[in-house]
């Protein structure tokens, strides 16, 4: 396995921002994005991957999750997602428990809540790319037009009736979040999402993405092994056997406005 | 998306217009395969279509061409037999509550040259107009009393066409043995399109005939207010066994029973096409969704429920469906209307004869095969579309789950109850004298068998892997093998398309070729004789008188002549009439003149007065006759005890037959006629001399002969014909087969282009992945051919020894045509091997980087 190299803050809580600007909005009353509450998981002969997870994420924070293979940071996706059940614990999104409701309810929760970028894309290759964009504004029952707007924004704009063939591996991921923010989820969930790219396409999509997640006013976690990738987030969190914990801050809140 | 719920006044449906987009995408993606199953579809419903509408339209004029015969008449009254005396006539019409009675002589008449026998009816044109007002001579202004004339006979325009006579022609027509002729005095008031009949007087008919004071039957109108039922009833309890009192009604199940067997046997035989149909949608819908795994997964993330997944899958399958079978009804009727205007009616069953059917849309039928075509379609995407919307979505994402979306695939449990269901239901009797839970058995027998294979192929291959890899190997061989044992599911669904067909096939040619080689033994023991005479070849007119009879068997050259008398015998006048065939029979050795098929009743077993009679199959069946059962038949004037003293094998009458010994038969009817002869021929002369002396008789144009050689080439030829519709549905089953096999093996080589780019990458020739798919196809299709062989032969016992003795209640012996199963596997082995590697040279001539690189 490889070790991770960067630096733990053991001691430092992990549960709440000091960020003023998080405060103001906790202290008017607005739930965070995401709260996981004693998260738990273990996998077949008692092989524990997540213990009593506490942690919470504000509206619009834009978080990065590293830690080694294995560990379990696309597990804590898929929990996050619903896609997965918790042994314990509670995930909270928008201030609603989607480890309490069943899976039609969670689906919704998701297509109404959530957004996905994924390392692999995962992109219909049959489908335009604007109805790819215009995906989970369908589900949402939402006339298709903002995916123009989207692709517009990550300069696709007068592609839309293109196919995903006729796209580079990092138009394909601006692609991808353009889908993850088109119907203005409240949190986005990108797992790997530079990963098939090289550092050059990798650093234009990260910044397309924060600009537009920032620009959209939704909250991100994104799971990754490169650090350059997670410098481009709010913060830095450390996913080990020993639990979450906080990694050197990505950026300063001056630079974060 | 500010809250959960979507504000109504904004509500859009995007839940179908995301359905039309994925749909769009996937058939744009592939339109071959959706057109292919489409063409499946179509073919299976366009056969089983076409085959009800013929049927039912020859049925429907069949039907109506017998009613007519029927006119208005309440009631009927027949003779067991085929006529009864006409005293009976005014006891009927004085009888309170019959308002009129009209006496019918209803023959069907020999007619010379000619293959079949002309329906001559002999009416009392003054009783008959009232019931039957149709069927009234049309005379000539200048002759108007032909009606009542003994040389005017009325022709139907069919039968004027048929006997190419027109009004003022004379007809010839066979009467004993003499030639009577008779001159067309006109039409009829109307008869149905193609439909062969002649009127004349019934006093003439008689006369000309030779039947005086004779009657088929007798017409009755009832009084008004009269109870039918009741009248009916009371009247039969009047009349004795000797006369059966029937409804109109009856005709059209006699009709339904005559042919009911083989319509529902066509209609089964042409819905096997479907049914090899629904493997391929199933395969198709199958491959699509392991295909499209990750795609239904990352749907599912984004927000899509497992029941929109769900439907969105079937309603892909239903649609493939829809266009399947409107395309096919479309195409059944055009087969329909084709086969009507150039093959005739009876598709080779020769149950309709003399009728012109026309094609009419028929909205059930219709209705009934839409649903059958769609459900056929939806059922092959149930299995598929259950799995993809149990599928868990993050591990469904990720690249090489796709064998475990079949993993369920590999339960055994549905399968085994599947066979255990099949083996009850083979034990059940028929269902409305219908097989239909034989035909349950058979179908449950395939999905089982063929749900089986998963399990059955991981075990199979796994062995023959862990066998192989203790030997020095190749590394195609290796390869391919660990495949077959480590994606079995994946593998089954190619084979489920080479075993469904390869089963249906070995199942029909053990059952044809056992119906065929039954029928030749039957032919070889019955034709013992070395010469038989026939003086009616077709109808009831023509018979040997003793004098005739004596002279034959005192011709020059003839060592033994073994006469015969046909006749009819009504038992149920819903049911069609049993055969009688009276003959010389030796009562100690029945088996030397027919083939028994059990143990036989010693004449010591008879008392006093009773006579033994030896029944078909059928009359088991059909009556529940028993060996030893004594029992009374209206043969003759005074009837008596009859005993069942054996049960004989009979391919030709289904509907039942009775022989018993001529010297029996005369004694009790004092009917001394015959209607053929065995002739064995003196040592030393010859068969072509003994026919030259009896064409010299006096008589002897009106004798046909034929050697027992010709009569088993004609009869199997007859057979061969009647069986070629089955042999034409069985090779569309063949190709839909093999269809499933190229479509499957195509989608799967395709869907393989990245793992063949990596071992591209890895140093393996193209040349070696070829020979790694050959090599996969082979043994796949190797294996299908044994289980498929298995399964076909279980399928077949279920059709030799439930459903053919249920449909047309004769039984068979067993026999596998090998080299016809033999050269269907090859072929099947060959073309397997073939698509597989054509499939291939396509998947590996994309760039093996680009293969490798591609996600999906």
């Amino acid at each position: 396995m490889r070790h991770f190299s960067v630096t733990v803050e053991h001691c430092k809580p992990v549960s709440l921002t000091d960020d003023p600007i998080f405060m103001t909005l906790r202290n008017n009353g607005v739930p965070p994005a995401l709260e996981c509450r004693g998260l738990s998981k273990a996998y077949g002969a008692g092989r524990v991957l997540l213990a009593s997870l506490d942690f919470s994420l504000d509206p619009g924070e834009f978080v990065a999750i590293m830690g080694d293979s294995g560990v379990g940071k696309s597990t804590l996706l898929n929990l996050i997602a619903g896609l997965d059940q918790a042994d314990s614990g509670e995930v909270l999104i928008d201030g609603t428990s989607i480890s309490s409701l069943d899976d039609n309810a969670a689906t919704r929760l998701r297509r109404q809540k959530l957004g996905f970028v994924f390392q692999a894309f995962h992109v219909l290759p049959h489908l335009t790319l604007m109805q790819n964009v215009a995906l989970p504004l369908l589900l949402n029952n939402t006339p298709p037009a903002r995916a123009l707007d989207l692709l517009e924004a990550v300069g696709l704009g007068g592609r839309g009736d293109d196919f995903p063939r006729q796209l580079s591996g990092g138009e394909l991921q601006r692609v991808a979040i353009a889908r993850a923010l088109v119907h203005r989820p409240t949190l986005i969930l990108a797992d790997e999402p530079t990963g098939n790219l090289d550092p050059e396409t990798a650093h234009e999509v990260l910044s397309l993405f924060r600009a537009e997640i920032k620009a959209n006013g939704a909250a991100a976690i994104m799971v990754t092994h490169s650090m350059a990738a997670a410098a481009s987030a709010d913060r830095i969190l450390i996913l080990s056997e020993h639990g979450l914990h906080a990694g050197q801050p990505a950026r300063s809140a001056g630079e974060r406005q | 998306m500010s809250g959960l719920e979507t504000e109504p006044s904004r509500r859009f449906a995007g839940g179908r217009l995301l359905a039309r987009w994925l749909l769009g995408a996937e058939w744009r993606s592939h339109p071959a395969r959706a057109i292919v199953a489409i063409a499946t579809i179509a073919l299976g419903v366009a056969l089983g279509y076409a085959v009800q509408l013929i049927n039912s339209a020859a049925f429907n004029e069949f039907s109506a061409a017998s009613k007519s015969l029927s006119g208005e008449a309440d009631l009927q009254v027949r003779g067991a037999q085929p006529t009864f005396d006409e005293n009976w006539y005014p006891r009927l019409a004085t009888t309170p509550g019959v308002a009129l009675a009209s006496p019918v002589l209803d023959l069907d008449v020999t007619v010379p040259g000619q293959t079949a026998a002309l329906k001559v009816l002999g009416i009392d044109v003054f009783r008959a107009s009232r019931i039957t007002p149709e069927l009234i001579g049309v005379p000539s202004v200048q002759r108007p009393l032909d009606t009542l004339s003994d040389d005017a006979i009325f022709l139907s325009p069919a039968a004027q066409q048929w006997l190419h006579a027109a009004p003022g022609d004379h007809v010839a027509m066979l009467s004993g043995t003499s030639i009577i002729r008779f001159r067309v005095a006109g039409g009829l008031v109307r008869t149905r399109p193609g439909q062969r009949v002649a009127v004349m007087d019934i006093a003439a008919a008689q006369w000309r005939f030779g039947l005086v004071g004779k009657l088929s039957r007798i017409d009755l109108q009832l009084q008004r207010g009269v109870d039918r039922e009741r009248f009916k009833r009371e009247l039969q309890d009047r009349l004795g066994s000797q006369l059966v009192v029937a409804e109109t009604r009856d005709d059209e199940n006699r009709t339904d029973r005559l042919s009911r067997a083989y319509r529902i046997n066509m209609n089964v035989l042409a819905l096997v096409a479907l049914f090899t149909g629904a493997f391929l949608v199933f395969s198709t819908q199958a491959l699509a969704v392991v295909r499209r795994r990750a795609q239904f997964a990352m749907l599912r993330v984004l927000g899509y429920t497992r029941g929109q997944l769900l439907r969105q899958i079937l309603m892909e399958g239903a649609l493939l469906g829809v266009l399947g079978s409107m395309l096919g009804l479309a195409v059944g009727y055009a087969l329909s209307s084709i086969a009507l205007r150039f093959f005739g009616s009876d598709l080779g069953g020769g149950y309709f004869p003399g009728v012109q059917p026309h094609v009419s849309f028929e909205p059930v039928a219709s209705a009934l095969f839409l649903a059958l075509g769609i459900g056929v379609s939806v059922l092959g995407s149930l299995v598929p579309a259950l799995e993809a919307a149990r599928a868990r979505p993050a591990a469904a994402l990720k690249a090489g789950s796709e064998e475990g979306a079949l993993a369920r695939l590999a339960t055994p449990w549905p399968a085994v109850i599947c066979l255990a269901v099949a083996a009850i239901l083979a034990l059940l009797p028929p269902l409305f004298d219908i097989p239909i839970l034989g035909y349950l058995a058979v179908a449950l027998l395939l999905i089982g068998g063929i749900a089986l294979m998963p399990r059955c192929t991981a075990i199979v291959f796994t062995a023959l892997s862990r066998w192989h890899a203790k030997r020095r190997t190749r590394a195609v061989t290796t390869l391919a093998l660990a495949r077959l044992a480590n994606a079995p599911g994946q593998a089954s669904i190619a084979m489920s398309g080479v075993l469904s067909s390869f089963a249906l096939i070995v199942a029909m040619a053990i059952m044809v070729a056992s119906f065929r080689v039954s029928v030749d033994e039957w032919l070889t023991h019955l034709l013992s004789a070395d010469l038989y005479v026939r003086v009616a070849a077709n109808g009831d007119t023509a018979s040997l008188s003793p004098g005739e009879q004596m002279t034959i068997a005192a011709t020059p050259g003839i060592g033994r002549a073994a006469f015969t008398r046909t006749s009819h015998l009504t038992l149920d006048p819903a049911r069609p009439a049993v055969a009688l065939l009276a003959r010389d029979i030796d009562a100690a050795d029945p088996g030397a003149a027919m083939q028994m098929t059990g143990p036989v009743l010693p004449p010591s077993a008879l008392k006093d007065g009773e006579t033994p009679i030896w029944v078909s199959e059928a009359m088991v069946d059909l009556y529940r006759y028993k060996l030893g059962q004594r029992l009374k038949l209206s043969i003759g004037t005074h009837g008596g005890t009859f005993v069942v003293a054996g049960v004989w094998r009979d391919y030709v009458r289904q509907t039942g037959a009775i022989q018993l010994r001529l010297a029996d038969y005369r004694r009790l009817t004092g009917d001394t006629g015959a209607t053929d002869a065995a002739v064995t021929v003196d040592r030393g002369a010859s068969v072509e001399g003994v026919i030259a002396s009896l064409r010299k008789l006096p008589f002897g144009a009106a004798m046909e002969f034929a050697e027992p050689g010709d009569i088993r080439a004609r009869t199997l030829t007859i057979f061969d014909r009647s069986f070629a519709v089955t042999y034409l549905l069985e090779a569309v089953a063949i190709v839909i087969g093999l269809f499933g096999v190229a479509a499957t093996f195509s989608a799967q080589t395709l869907a393989r282009a990245r793992e063949f780019g990596m071992l591209r990458h890895v140093g393996v020739t193209r040349h070696q992945v070829l020979a790694i798919l050959a090599a996969e196809a082979g043994m796949l299709t190797a294996l299908g051919i044994a289980v498929g062989f298995i399964l076909g032969w279980a399928i077949s016992l279920i059709l030799v020894f439930v459903v053919n003795p249920q449909s047309f209640h004769w039984s068979m012996s067993m026999h596998i045509p090998w080299h016809v199963v033999s050269t269907v596997a090859l072929v099947m082995l060959i073309s397997s091997c073939a698509t597989a590697v054509v499939a291939g040279r396509k998947a590996v001539s994309l760039d093996a980087v680009r293969a490798v690189k591609e996600d999906w």
